[in-house]
């Protein structure tokens, strides 16, 4: 198991709402989006594959990129692909704004 | 499928309203009343298992058990369903909390007049082996709630696959007031692979799908009168099925009582020969006064 953080102060905008997306099955992981607690977002992933933080940052900052929403992000993850981690991502913003 | 006017009209087993496919939360929420339900003890609270992380498992916020209180027709009902795309729906400490105490509740609800039903939406293999004697006392906790509800209000199992309902769990479906099963769901104690591999594949082949599909099969037990009602895959179906359950009286005798006639039962079998699946509907099928 391994737990990686992350922070992107540049996400300042305030957002409302909160979203649960995706299962902690093979190949997939759960996502819980809310509103940050500071100005800035921070993510937390818990994994259940070591050694990849790279990745992890690689997708997280190409997410944080074009998204500027001060949102806490909780991630159990069972082993997603950064494709399946992107899309979850933009999944739980889509359901962010319901 | 063209129709006259040329729009092309996909064929009928496309345009159904799939219950299979929808997540767990989804599923409850179809059955019931719209703006009715809110969810005890959800992913935001963030009660997860403490025990699958140390094994290198990833948990989930809700440990894979999702309830919801409100009313279906009207009728209060608490709704639990299991999320079969999380370690099989399997029990655990925490999602057999939920499920126990949910049920409780309702008993206490019942106990005090206001009669609340308890809709079980199960796709689970059965205890979570990584919570061991946990996952086996929860077990235990949830079939003593489920004896106590039943007494006051319906306790009504849906199983639709296609995790289908195994292990410990398919005590519960037993225990249940009524079961409702599509074609696609499995119920059984032991899982095919579980057999094959405690009695070899000569007892049991588990990737023979029409044979476990034959035995554990929706339209088997239900033939066989261990389940209720046969439904498609169709949420309308299965609302329809959980509403005509909730609106019936409670069964005369619950097949758990009815130990002698299964015994009986079973040692009339004649085990010299190979039994197959459509001899026992045929011997066991409901028939009058069975139930």
């Amino acid at each position: 198991m391994e737990n990686l953080e992350f922070n992107y102060p540049s996400a300042n905008r305030q957002v409302t709402g909160r979203s649960h997306v995706g299962v902690a099955g093979s190949g997939d992981m759960e996502l819980l989006m809310q509103p940050s607690e500071t100005s800035e977002a921070h993510v937390s992933v818990l994994t259940s594959v070591n050694g990849f933080g790279h990745a992890w940052k690689a997708v997280m900052d190409r997410f944080f990129s074009k998204y500027d929403g001060a949102v806490r992000i909780e991630i159990n993850d069972a082993g997603a692909t950064p494709g399946i981690v992107m899309l979850r991502l933009e999944q739980a913003v889509e359901a962010l704004g319901k | 499928m063209t129709t006259t006017d040329g729009v092309i009209e996909a064929p009928a087993f496309v345009r159904r309203n799939t219950f299979i496919e929808l997540n767990a939360r989804a599923r409850a929420q179809s059955l019931m009343d719209p703006g009715s339900w809110r969810e005890l003890v959800g992913p935001f609270d963030r009660i997860q298992s403490p025990w699958l992380a140390a094994q290198n498992i990833a948990p989930q916020f809700d440990d894979g058990c999702v309830v919801l209180k409100g009313k279906i027709a009207g009728k209060s009902v608490v709704v639990i369903a299991l999320d079969g795309g999380f370690q099989a729906g399997s029990m655990g400490e925490v999602s057999g909390a939920k499920m126990a105490t949910a049920l409780d509740l309702a008993a206490a609800d019942s106990e005090h007049g206001k009669q609340t039903a308890a809709v079980l939406l199960l796709e689970t293999g059965g205890v979570r082996l990584q919570e061991a004697n946990l996952g086996l006392a929860v077990i235990a906790e949830i079939i003593s709630s489920v004896l106590r509800l039943r007494q006051y209000a319906p306790v009504i199992t849906v199983i639709s696959g296609t995790v289908g309902c195994f292990g410990g769990m398919s005590l519960v479906a037993g225990l249940s007031s009524y079961v409702i099963m599509t074609p696609e769901a499995r119920l059984g104690l032991n899982g095919a692979e579980v057999i094959e591999q405690e009695s070899g594949i000569d007892e049991f082949e588990s990737s023979d799908r029409d044979l476990i599909w034959a035995i554990d099969g929706g339209e088997q037990r239900v033939g066989m009168g261990v389940a209720d009602l046969l439904v498609n895959d169709d949420s309308g179906e299965i609302a329809a099925g959980v509403r005509r359950f909730l609106n019936s009286e409670p069964p005369r005798v619950y097949r758990s009582q009815q130990v002698d006639l299964y015994r009986e039962r079973i040692a009339a079998l004649d085990t010299s020969a190979q039994i197959d699946p459509h001899s026992i509907r045929e011997a066991w099928g409901r028939k009058e006064g069975a139930r």
